[in-house]
């Protein structure tokens, strides 16, 4: 796989009236990995998804998303780089007024001009992909339950078949069951697909079992490493995180698992 | 960067070869998809599917090439995969393993049959809800007189602040609506009695129409429009948030701290409001009368002294508390049926508006009727 940077971040400095979220944050995200994004909270995880996303401007810095500039894109621009780009948020969000079906084929309707056929063929695929039986497609997201929702959030947003997907805590909400089958259907599908995946998320089990490497918010800036030089780093928070009691847990499981 | 995807067949060494190359994703799906179906399989026992050209593939351009497979096979070739990238066997795998779970369209019922059942499913809905808006009745009732045995339920700190919201703030807009009402109403009013000479009686006609009924028939309608629609919004964004239910399980009644605070307040506010739209009325319509119609301020005074009874005006207070409760009860009533998300909100909020101007208007045809038996 070629090392290429898909998203390029430098000196990102993100402030809300007299605070200031983000100061001089630097990262790049290669293609083809599983990034998590994990901090405290209010430490600015989701702040920085929406900016890399467009969704919120910057104070200053740049970010490269897919090798453009999101500030200085135009319309036409940001519609092809949405194309590339496929989100997750944190309730699915799905439109409430339309069938699951619908939220699938709602980017397709938008970006391409497909036969009514084809859109429904593809959608069926995508809800099959992520797990849900067809039967949910008809359904609204009012009948769904929360991890259906998150399934249904995750087909809509792969519908045009991204190259980088971002989820916003994915598992938070779900039942250990859910969440460790959400992880592994992420897993699956970011094989499958060659995805390169930004993970906002606090689940340990999550960065154990899919994460390539981690992005840990602290000090208003980012540190990026694998989960073996997190573990040497001496910052507080992130000792405290990686040595915690929870994580501990986690890693002992994630252990038996493998033995 | 983009290269367009191809298909297309051509006979090697004495078999059929289909080969398909170029960009094979969901952008070019329209195209692609197009192109699948223009394929004509012959009477050839064996098809190779040629994938050695190909440059980028997604989940779409799986499954259309795999269509273009199944129409060969339909026509009874065997089809061999060839020059399938490494790269693309996962994705060949994922498409295989969740193809064909489509699920069946209902079947198109006859319109006529479709037509019945809503009219039918409309029936007993207006029907259900009916006994479902007695019902909430009913409760308020209950819970507004056991407030009345402890009256610290009444909740005073809500109370002002929903009679501030309903009541004060509508002022403006119920003045001027006021305002432009009684100049309307003085303007029409002159210019049909002026033709038989009996431009005085314009004013006998303010003084009767407005108190009586204009005044306090626009203002409930304004305040369903404007108070009504709030109540159900307001519930049904806490029905939706489960704040609703978060109060049901501390042990708090709904009823108690939502309801009866809007309802107490809005049978309060709108008949200080009918008051100040019933004077700002009869001021627009003196305004006219003075200004276009050349009649003089006193003149107009003495006239309306004459014209207006206490009676014709206690007529129109008498409506406004039954006005307010319609109003508030409903808007409560549909914000606590809400459910399922934001749509519901919207949906139920426009039904609150629809249903109590509606109620309003019967209840005033009812107080006609039977104001006039008791001839008054």
């Amino acid at each position: 796989m070629t090392i290429e940077p898909v998203i390029q971040i430098r000196g990102l400095i993100n402030r809300f009236g007299r605070q200031v979220v983000h100061d001089g944050v630097d990262l790049d995200v290669m293609r083809g990995e599983v990034l998590a994004l994990v901090g405290g909270s209010g430490t600015g995880k989701s702040v920085l998804m929406r900016t890399i996303l467009g969704l919120n401007r910057p104070h200053a810095g740049t970010i490269e998303l897919l090798g453009a500039d999101v500030a200085r894109m135009d319309a036409n621009a940001r519609a092809a780089t949405q194309t590339r780009c496929g989100v997750l948020f944190q309730d699915g969000a799905l439109f409430s007024s339309l069938s699951v079906t619908e939220n699938v084929q709602a980017p397709m309707r938008e970006h391409l001009r497909l036969n009514q056929g084809l859109m429904d063929e593809l959608a069926a695929l995508k809800i099959s992909m992520v797990g849900l039986p067809p039967d949910a497609g008809p359904k609204r997201p009012g009948e769904l339950s929360g991890g259906m929702r998150k399934r249904a959030g995750l087909a809509r947003a792969l519908a045009l078949d991204p190259e980088i997907v971002f989820l916003d805590e994915p598992t938070a909400g779900l039942d250990p069951i859910g969440a460790a089958g959400f992880d592994s259907l992420i897993g699956d599908l970011q094989r499958s697909l060659g995805l390169t995946v930004v993970m906002v998320t606090h689940d340990l089990d999550s960065l154990i079992a899919i994460c390539d490497r981690i992005a840990v918010l602290v000090d208003k800036k980012v540190r990026v490493g694998t989960m073996a030089e997190h573990m040497e780093d001496t910052h507080p928070w992130i000792r405290e995180y990686f040595h915690g009691p929870r994580a501990r847990a986690a890693f002992g499981a994630a252990d038996r698992g493998k033995g | 960067m983009s290269d367009p995807g191809w298909i297309r067949e051509a006979e090697t060494g004495g078999r059929q070869v289909l080969s398909a190359g170029g960009d094979w994703t969901v952008t070019g799906a329209g195209a692609l998809e197009a192109a699948v179906k223009s394929l004509k399989p012959k009477d050839e026992p064996d098809v190779a599917l040629d994938l050695s050209d190909i440059s980028a593939l997604d989940t779409a351009g799986v499954w259309l090439l795999r269509q273009a497979a199944r129409r060969y096979e339909e026509a009874g070739a065997s089809v061999a995969w060839e020059g399938v990238a490494e790269r693309f066997r996962p994705l060949f795998d994922l498409v295989a393993e969740n193809e064909g779970h489509k699920p069946e369209r209902p079947p198109h019922a006859n319109a006529l049959i479709a037509a019945i059942a809503r009219l039918g499913k409309t029936t007993v809905e207006g029907w259900h809800e009916a006994v479902a808006l007695t019902a909430f009745i009913g409760l308020a009732t209950i819970t507004g007189l056991r407030a009345c045995l402890r009256p610290r339920r009444f909740r005073l700190v809500s109370l002002t602040n929903q009679i501030e919201q309903t009541g004060l703030n509508a002022m403006p807009i119920v003045g001027l609506m006021a305002f432009l009402i009684g100049i309307v109403l003085a303007y029409q009013g002159a210019i049909q009695l002026r033709k038989f000479g009996a431009e005085i009686y314009t004013i006998d006609m303010l003084a009767i129409t407005i108190p009586r009924e204009i005044g306090v028939l626009l203002t409930a309608i304004m305040v369903a429009g404007r108070s009504g629609s709030a109540f159900t919004a307001q519930i049904g964004t806490m029905k939706v948030n489960e704040e609703i239910a978060a109060m049901q399980a501390l042990g708090l009644d709904p009823m108690e701290i939502l309801v009866l605070p809007r309802v107490n307040a809005l049978m309060i506010a709108l008949p200080i409001l009918t008051l100040f739209s019933i004077f700002i009325g009869m001021v627009g319509g003196a305004a006219m009368a003075i200004v276009s119609l050349d009649m003089a301020a006193v003149q107009f005074l003495n006239r309306l002294q004459e014209a207006m009874t206490i009676k014709h005006f206690m007529v129109g207070m008498v409506k406004a508390p039954v006005f307010a409760y319609l109003i508030a009860v409903v808007g409560c009533y549909q914000g606590l049926r809400v459910s399922g998300g934001a749509e519901g909100v919207g949906r139920l909020t426009t039904r609150a508006v629809v249903l109590s101007i509606f109620l309003v208007i019967v209840a005033d045809a009812v107080f006609s009727i039977m104001f006039a038996a008791m001839d008054i």
